[in-house]
């Protein structure tokens, strides 16, 4: 996209019939790191990309609850995420409040959509930087949902956003309609599979991905590292599959990862190498 | 030191002018009984003798107030808002018993704490998806979910009867038979009471309320014959 003079402020179209800033909005939930995110009848897995900027800070959140029965993944600015977040939380608790109920997710979507709607209609405000992957339950089952910049929403058996996130829905297109009837393990399954794939070859593992979970009888939670990397080992994804550019410094080889090791154990430096 | 002008005067509820009685309410096998007569007093004036008293509360629920029936109106409105708006969502989802319930617990309450209570108690009752929920509040915010409920008189003379005779999955006839002992007791012993009730029947298939109908009642009674024998010039 290039400048050009109708792109100054929201309240502007083009003569195509553009608003270049929610446009611009949209881009950098495009430059964020990826999430994805997919369902079955009865469940669905969120899953992002968590890389920090460097080894010595941590990595910066991007799922959250909102209830028991609503979690969120973002893409894109990540502090819009957060304001985004915490209106989703405070809306979810006043409806429990009020009807005992849980708030079902299709209304909350709409309520996000509107009040994204907003900043686009207003000379004083900006488009949230910020793409929301909605999971939820309500009476008729598991949703999925995809919340834009610019105040629209769509529902989605599976769905990827953020930086590489094609590579991911390709491989979610070949998949998905085997989802609806999925069981857990298997969603979790490919949820860990289509992450791999916006990594480029990167070994995955669960220092650099979240996983959460939320389903009929199971409340929205983040899986804890262990049970990610335990998932990851079990479903043999680190390494399965990978070009040679597997050959960057190991953080840590589990001994019973037991990926397919065409290349043998790497040589660190103080333990003896092993025969190959 | 607050400045008083003078619209400023006090606001709120002190009595209440136009009362019903008693509401009695039970599950049945396919959903809500729930019936009230349609009297409305003026203190202790039987003045009126067609009121409603009980109204269908969007697809799933009834609503059978006593207390202040201007007050049970402005519920009514309340909820009519309410519905209209979660009609508007046009999403499939709808507000059921539980939700409508817990709705006017806050609505009462929130009443309550300002001094200026809605001078009712509440019955709500209805099915959804097949499950069925009946509850009560009070003027005060109290709540409370049973397999019956009563107000006001109903309360002291209906609910030992449904303790006693309650039984779930209850047949339509069943059930009516056993609301209309409760009635007939209230009809006998409340002052208030007037004997022209409607019973609503809530299921899944929605609310169909009676045309208004009387009890038969029974005053045969030996001593009522002749009353002031053993004591005469007394009543």
């Amino acid at each position: 996209m290039f400048r050009n003079q109708y792109d100054t402020d929201v309240t502007t179209w083009s003569p195509a019939g553009r608003l270049f800033q929610v446009e611009y909005a949209m881009e950098a939930v495009k430059q964020g790191s990826a999430a994805i995110g997919l369902r079955s009848k009865s469940h669905v897995v969120l899953a992002c990309v968590n890389k920090s900027n460097s080894e010595l800070s941590s990595h910066q959140k991007k799922i959250f609850k909102a209830d028991d029965h609503i979690g969120v993944a973002i893409a894109g600015l990540t502090a819009d995420g957060r304001v985004l977040s915490r209106y989703m939380r405070s809306e979810c608790i006043n409806y429990s409040y009020s009807y005992e109920s849980p708030l079902p997710v299709g209304r909350l979507v709409v309520q996000l959509a509107d009040k994204a709607q907003v900043c686009t209609q207003r000379s004083w405000k900006r488009p949230y930087g910020v793409g929301l992957l909605v999971a939820g339950l309500d009476e008729s089952g598991a949703h999925l949902y995809y919340n834009c910049p610019s105040g629209n929403y769509f529902e989605y058996q599976a769905f990827a956003i953020g930086s590489r996130s094609q590579a991911a829905k390709t491989y979610l297109e070949r998949k998905f309609e085997s989802f609806s009837t999925s069981s857990r393990e298997n969603l979790l399954k490919d949820a860990l599979f289509a992450i791999r794939e916006t990594l480029q070859g990167e070994r995955l593992t669960s220092s650099i991905c979240t996983v959460a979970v939320l389903g009929v009888g199971e409340a929205f939670q983040i899986l804890d590292q262990k049970t990610v990397q335990a998932l990851i080992d079990a479903f043999e994804i680190a390494g399965e599959e990978a070009p040679a550019a597997e050959g960057d410094a190991p953080d840590q080889s589990a001994a019973g990862s037991g990926p397919t090791t065409d290349q043998g154990p790497p040589a660190e430096p103080d333990v003896a190498p092993m025969e190959t | 030191m607050t400045i008083m002008s003078p619209e400023a005067s006090s606001q709120r509820t002190l009595y209440p002018y136009v009362t019903g009685t008693s509401v009695v309410a039970i599950k049945y096998k396919d959903g809500i009984l729930m019936a009230a007569d349609m009297g409305g007093s003026y203190g202790s004036t039987l003045r009126y003798k067609s009121v409603e008293r009980m109204k269908a509360v969007g697809k799933h629920s009834v609503l059978g107030a006593s207390g202040e029936i201007s007050d049970f109106q402005e519920i009514l409105r309340y909820l009519d808002e309410l519905i209209l708006h979660d009609n508007m969502w046009d999403d499939g989802n709808s507000l059921g018993p539980k939700e409508v319930h817990n709705y006017l617990t806050r609505l009462m309450y929130n009443r309550r704490n300002k001094f200026n209570p809605l001078w009712n108690s509440l019955v709500l009752g209805g099915v959804k998806n097949g499950q069925k929920y009946l509850g009560s509040v009070s003027m005060i915010g109290v709540h409370f979910e049973d397999n019956h409920v009563a107000t006001g008189f109903g309360n002291h003379l209906a609910r030992p009867i449904l303790r006693d005779e309650w039984k779930e999955d209850l047949t339509f006839e069943e059930g009516v038979k056993l609301l209309e002992k409760c009635m007939r007791v209230l009809l006998y012993r409340d002052r208030s009471a007037v004997n022209k009730l409607q019973i609503a029947k809530l299921t899944e298939e929605g609310m169909t309320i009676s045309q208004p109908y009387s009890l038969k009642t029974f005053w045969g009674y030996g001593a009522f014959q002749n009353p002031t024998v053993g004591a005469e010039g007394s009543w």
